[in-house]
């Protein structure tokens, strides 16, 4: 479980997160939502040490972030893993060594172990074959992929993932969500994903974070998003006439409506 | 930024890349990958370099010296000595530092602009201690081994160029290398180019770590750091001739 508390973060005189607070449950796919620029990465970077809070505190099960040593952080990093938006895999390693590296820095098994650890991660993230490619060389779902199996490839308690679906088609984005959840609610891991998806939202959306210039705005799961009456979550979520049909069906299938299914089956 | 503000930076991160290795294996990989690229990649271009400096050397310092009273084993000295007290640590460096501190730069500032250090900084690795300490190590060693065969080679070119163009002949350049030879001249050449060696390799290395922005960034930084190594090149050159000479 990761909790934050009145969280402050100014850049000058710019002020982008303004005293935000929320918990972010273990075994849940938590999802931090807004419009761009609400202060989203900036509250990601700040949780996961990249940015140091102006104010605020930070609780890692039940241990303050905000008070650790540089020495404490470096260890309890080592039980977080991140998947970045543009991936952030070595250019000069390939899959293989990717997701071998924190395993060559972190522990001493021997090749073949660690080997058998790589080979299982990446058959979990159904990249068979793949071991000797570059990231040059493959697409950009399979790098979000790698990225996926090198920061589970330690067993980590605490996954982040900063637009997991940014670049990808919804097949793949699909994919990517299904494989997150998969992995959070398999490794009973706190998982934290930023995100402008809102098919991510309404998808996997345990526990949903959405913030407004840098505040808390509201918060709740998908089930909730479709009833809630907040006027600014509404316009953001479902932006498209679309997405407004989507949410009418939704709504008609929660009250206990005709299905889905039944309202899209082929009128005879 | 002003310049103090740079420097504070500079020497925080020297400060901060003094670090325990998380892992002595794989930073000795690195190392050893960064004695290759810095070293065996930059040969070439410093064999041919040195090579031309001297034979350059050996023609025109014949071309001044006119007086008959002066023997022709003079050219040999002047071209021993100037190979080895300025051309071979101070033009090699001030070529090093394009040739590596333009790779340094853009490589950290790839690594910055696409999350990659941070990637490695979440995974509890200073990244410092990683990326930068083997950098500066790997150029400390390979970069003297270097000064030290340009300093050969040059004076190969010099004496080649002496019996190619007639100028004298190779028992008299040899004779003359051993003319008044001091060997701290070699000594202060080391110096040099260990002082040379650490620039060429922290400056670019602080600009390409502290790089924001994109790709634009990454080119603006590695120039910049190749004209900040340069210039210190040549301040620390003058500092140290006017201290240890």
């Amino acid at each position: 479980m990761i909790e934050f508390k009145n969280i402050r973060k100014s850049f000058g005189d710019k002020v982008v997160l303004d005293g935000v607070s929320h918990v972010m449950e273990t075994g849940k796919t938590n999802l931090i939502i807004g419009t761009s620029g609400s202060g989203k990465t900036v509250l990601q970077k700040c949780l996961v040490g990249l940015f140091e809070p102006d104010e605020g505190e930070i609780i890692y099960d039940g241990v303050s972030f905000t008070d650790m040593t540089e020495d404490d952080r470096k260890i309890l990093r080592q039980q977080i893993g991140m998947l970045f938006q543009g991936s952030a895999l070595f250019d000069s390693m390939t899959v293989e060594e990717n997701v071998k590296f924190p395993l060559n820095m972190f522990t001493s098994d021997s090749h073949s172990k660690k080997m058998a650890r790589v080979n299982e991660v990446l058959e979990r993230v159904n990249l068979v074959g793949s071991n000797k490619k570059f990231p040059a060389e493959i697409s950009g779902g399979m790098k979000k992929r790698v990225g996926i199996a090198r920061a589970i490839v330690l067993n980590p308690k605490f996954l982040f993932c900063d637009e997991p679906n940014s670049g990808l088609d919804p097949q793949t984005s699909m994919v990517i969500d299904k494989l997150i959840k998969e992995l959070t609610v398999e490794y009973n891991i706190t998982t934290v994903i930023n995100t402008h998806d809102m098919n991510s939202v309404m998808e996997i959306g345990d526990n949903i974070l959405y913030m407004v210039k840098g505040k808390k705005e509201w918060s709740g799961n998908s089930q909730e998003i479709i009833f809630s009456d907040n006027k600014q979550l509404n316009e953001f979520i479902f932006a498209s006439e679309f997405l407004q049909d989507a949410k009418s069906m939704r709504m008609m299938e929660a009250k206990g409506h005709e299905s889905r299914e039944e309202i899209l089956k082929p009128q005879k | 930024m002003n310049f103090f503000t740079h420097f504070g930076r500079y020497l925080l991160m020297l400060k901060g890349m003094i670090g325990k290795p998380e892992n002595a294996k794989v930073y000795w990989k690195e190392f050893m990958h960064q004695c290759s690229d810095i070293g065996i990649g930059s040969l070439g271009i410093v064999s041919i370099i040195s090579l031309f400096m001297g034979a350059v050397s050996t023609v025109q310092t014949a071309y001044q010296l006119v007086s008959p009273l002066i023997s022709k084993s003079t050219i040999a000295q002047i071209v021993r000595d100037t190979v080895i007290l300025e051309f071979a640590p101070t033009l090699v460096c001030i070529v090093l530092a394009g040739v590596v501190g333009s790779k340094i730069a853009s490589e950290l500032g790839n690594m910055r602009v696409s999350e990659q250090i941070d990637a490695l900084e979440i995974m509890g690795i200073n990244t410092k201690t990683y990326l930068i300490m083997p950098k500066i190590a790997a150029a400390m060693i390979t970069i003297p081994m270097m000064v030290v065969l340009a300093m050969v080679l040059g004076i190969y070119g010099g004496r080649l160029a002496g019996s190619a163009s007639n100028i004298l002949s190779n028992d008299t350049f040899d004779k003359g290398l051993m003319e008044n030879f001091m060997p701290y001249n070699v000594t202060f050449s080391l110096i040099k180019a260990y002082t040379f060696a650490f620039i060429i390799s922290s400056i670019p290395a602080y600009f390409g770590y502290y790089v924001k922005g994109g790709s634009l960034e990454i080119g603006r930084s590695s120039t910049k750091s190749v004209v900040v190594s340069c210039i210190m090149i040549l301040l620390a050159d003058y500092a140290l001739a006017a201290l240890l000479l």
